[in-house]
């Protein structure tokens, strides 16, 4: 006779008593009432900023996640002379590559922010599970960005760490480049910047789409950059849109900046020939090719059939 | 968000077990398939200031009433009664509404110069406070302002000196009430409205009255044609005192009312899994529940009792009338419904309940089989209006441990009773004709209740005759869990487990009966149709 060993959740299952030691199973006569969700743009992260926290935050920022940076993509800091003499607070808008950007611009911020900044991660991918939540939030001061509709506790939320001298470190792009090219600014970096009256400081990261970029399946170590610019002021009746797409340009220069240098960038600036991180119009191709490539990889692996005894 | 009314749950194959009282426990029960369970509403929410509520009530009075600062002047006589702590279960966190109330009266007294104040715990044949229950009631400020000076008093039904007898009801009823409060120029009644029981004329004609006039509704009869005594318009027992109220206010009695209703905010925090449905019991409502039951089942009795008894209800108020005494009741009677009234179809075949470690007569101490009966059939059974839950030969399956225990200094004559009368008969009639008497006459119970603190002699017997209703319409009687020397006496059936006592049950109903469990805490009232 075959003997199955029962599975291990099963057997754990039968060794708790029921209800009230496990959760009790829900009358199907009752209609579930959808409870509003703790996670997500709802997540609390008031705890992440009290000052046990925010220490450890510090030696974890200081003693390891900047040592470790500086030894596995050599980040090269650029401009910060520029924002030697900006305000606090300030927003920081940076293009987004990989998932290495948060902590590559964190733990290099100058030191009047470092220790002072909390950093606007999409509340649906990083605030979707309590652990996820928590780590972020509590280890790199991370809150929760509604990324996908309009959320006025996250714009509101944010508001408030602003108004109380908090900095913010946002991608405007509203997720990382699935090919290395650039996306379009959201606006809501200049709704955020209008209601706060904060200024943005645009930020280029270049090297991290190489190192880990969206669809890699492994760390590829490598030089990295960072590079700051001037802090920009909404304009008295500047539109939030022309705003956004000002700081865009702005990273643009960064970014050209660096393949070049100071002086060629400006005077491409001036003659509005700066060329855009969004890179030229062949990116629908590029976007649908590497959807297919994930796709082909499953297709190609051997097939599954159904068993049959 | 508002309160959810209240709920009738269908019990299905995923319905998770459901929670029991078993006096100082809890029992977890699997309902069979197709079974009921009434669900109380929610907790209403509270008034949002009490306070400007209680100076607003009394200031805007209902019915032919004028305002009270219009109705206190200097040299009068002031009489304030108060109910007693078998109001509100478990008693209330301080400050006790009765304390706010009261302590605004005060204020209002002393603003107008009356010196002549006495305050009247309104016992009827209870036992005696003691200081610190007085004091947890009053407050300390009030307590140590009257007790002193002898001005703090406890209703004593067996001074014949400080009774006065107001004449016969049109039906013969004797009506005989507390001296002081008869001759006031002024009698103030503050009331707290548990049940839609409590309340209206009953308050003085039951709270301030003897013995010789109690008799004409704490009787057999008047509680089997009492159906329910939760129902005033069905209730000869508020019938009687309706005419013996009228009958005080003809006499030139003249009564200022006040009513309070609370919400069904029962339980602290820490026993939160008690006021909610068990599949939406969390983490902690389930770590809280295992704690709990896990170590009250663990403890000795007097150790869990001790430990519950501690509980102090975070109830909150949602209704304060004050006025004339029927134009009163009937808006505290309408704010009840609201809190407790859940709508029920169709009687059913078996009704099971769990009952608690505490009933209006057993607070800070033991609850002794007579009382679990009371509570039983007495109270729980009358949590209806229109029929009873239960059908005319129906089983009742009650959930207590029903221990042979006593309490000698608070329950004395209940032991004899239990001993001597129940071991003769349990039938109600046969009780009150051969027995009641020579327990309400007697020196020693009297001489207790007027000198200690027990209840009076003839209290067993208005137990018993408050479960004559039920007894008169079930067709058997379970306690589940209960020690079954114990529950014979009473004349009962014991079993030990849910399947033995539906077993048992159907061969009273017959095969295939249904069920319907009354959920509690917190209170409800079933309105059957």
């Amino acid at each position: 006779m075959d003997y199955k060993p029962e599975k291990l959740k099963k057997v754990i299952s039968k060794s708790i008593p029921g209800f009230p030691f496990k959760a009790p199973t829900w009358p199907s006569s009752v209609s579930r009432t959808p409870k509003p969700s703790k996670l997500g743009a709802n997540y609390d992260t008031e705890w992440s900023r009290t000052y046990p926290v925010r220490m450890v935050r510090s030696l974890f920022l200081d003693g390891v996640a900047r040592p470790l940076i500086k030894t596995l993509i050599k980040p090269t800091v650029y401009g910060d002379d520029r924002i030697k003499d900006a305000p606090v607070p300030v927003i920081f808008a940076a293009n987004h590559s990989s998932h290495l950007d948060t902590p590559l611009l964190a733990s290099h911020l100058p030191i009047e922010y470092r220790h002072k900044t909390v950093i606007g991660a999409g509340a649906d991918y990083f605030f979707d599970r309590t652990w996820k939540a928590a780590l972020w939030s509590g280890l790199a001061g991370a809150i929760p960005i509604e990324r996908n509709r309009v959320n006025r506790k996250s714009s509101a939320l944010a508001e408030t760490l602003l108004n109380d001298g908090w900095s913010l470190i946002i991608f405007p792009e509203g997720g990382r480049t699935p090919d290395g090219f650039g996306q379009t600014f959201k606006a809501g970096i200049g709704q955020l910047a209008k209601k706060s009256n904060v200024p943005v400081i645009p930020v280029y990261i270049k090297g991290t789409y190489d190192a880990l970029g969206k669809n890699s399946r492994k760390f590829t170590p490598g030089p990295t950059s960072i590079s700051f610019g001037y802090p920009l002021y909404l304009g008295e009746s500047e539109d939030v849109r022309a705003f956004a797409l000002r700081i865009q340009k702005s990273v643009d220069q960064l970014a050209y900046e660096l393949e070049t240098d100071w002086w060629t960038a400006r005077k491409a600036s001036a003659l509005g020939m700066i060329p855009e991180l969004a890179g030229p119009e062949s990116k629908g191709w590029r976007d649908e090719w590497n959807r297919t490539k994930y796709k082909a990889a499953k297709i190609s692996g051997s097939p599954h059939w159904p068993k049959t005894d | 968000m508002s309160p959810r009314p209240g709920f009738i749950l269908d019990v299905d194959k995923s319905t998770p077990p459901v929670l029991f009282w078993h006096g100082e426990g809890f029992r977890m029960e699997k309902l069979p398939t197709g079974s009921r369970v009434v669900y109380p509403p929610e907790a209403l929410p509270p008034l949002k200031d009490p306070l400007g509520a209680i100076v607003n009530a009394l200031e805007n009075p209902v019915g032919e009433s004028d305002p009270l600062s219009s109705l206190l002047f200097a040299d009068m006589r002031l009489t304030i009664a108060f109910d007693d702590l078998s109001l509100p279960l478990p008693s209330m966190e301080s400050p006790d509404i009765r304390q706010l109330v009261i302590e605004q009266i005060l204020d209002l007294a002393a603003s107008k110069g009356v010196d002549d104040v006495v305050l009247v715990a309104a016992l009827a044949l209870h036992r005696r406070m003691t200081e610190s229950e007085l004091r947890h009631i009053l407050g300390d400020r009030i307590y140590d302002s009257f007790a002193k000076m002898g001005r703090l008093t406890q209703h004593d039904a067996e001074d014949p000196s400080n009774m006065i007898h107001l004449g016969l009801t049109d039906k013969g009823e004797d009506v005989e009430i507390n001296k002081r409060a008869a001759t006031s120029d002024l009698l103030i009644y503050v009331n707290v409205n548990l049940v839609s029981m409590d309340g209206g004329h009953k308050s003085v004609a039951t709270g301030l009255a003897s013995y010789k006039s109690l008799r004409h509704h704490h009787n057999v009869k008047t509680m089997v044609h009492s159906k329910s005594f939760m129902d005033r318009d069905k209730s000869q027992l508020h019938s009687s005192n309706w005419r013996m109220g009228r009958l005080i206010k003809e006499a030139g009695v003249k009564i200022f009312q006040i009513e309070t209703t609370l919400n069904t905010n029962t339980f602290p925090e820490s026993f939160s899994f008690l006021q909610k449905r068990e599949w939406e019991w969390n983490l902690r409502d389930r770590a809280s529940f295992v704690g709990a039951s896990t170590a009250l089942q663990k403890s000795p009795p007097w150790l869990s009792r001790k430990v519950l008894h501690t509980i102090r209800s975070p109830y909150q108020l949602t209704g304060i009338t004050a006025g004339e005494v029927e134009a009163v009741h009937d808006i505290t009677i309408q704010n009840v419904y609201k809190q407790q009234l859940v709508e029920v179809h169709g009687q059913t075949d078996i009704l099971t309940m769990g009952l608690p470690y505490i009933g209006p007569y057993n607070v800070n101490s033991i609850m002794n089989p007579i009382l679990v009966y009371c509570l039983g059939l007495g109270y729980f059974f009358n949590m209806y209006r229109g029929m009873p839950l239960v059908r005319k030969g129906g089983v009742l399956i009650l959930s207590h441990p029903t221990r042979r225990e006593f309490d000698p200094t608070f329950h004395p004559s209940y032991i004899d009773f239990y001993d001597n009368v129940l071991a003769d008969t349990t039938d109600p009639l046969e009780i009150e004709s051969k027995y009641e008497n020579s327990f309400a006459t007697d020196p020693w119970y009297i001489h207790l209740y007027r000198t200690g603190h027990a209840y009076h002699g003839v209290h067993p017997f208005y137990m018993w005759y408050w479960g004559a209703h039920a007894l008169d319409h079930l067709g058997g009687v379970i306690i589940l869990g209960g020690d079954p020397k114990t529950v014979h006496r009473l004349g009962f059936m014991s079993a030990s487990t849910m399947p033995d006592a539906l077993e048992m049950a159907q061969s009273v109903v017959g095969p295939d009966p249904s069920l319907t469990h009354l959920h509690s805490p917190p209170l409800l009232m079933a309105d059957v149709k």
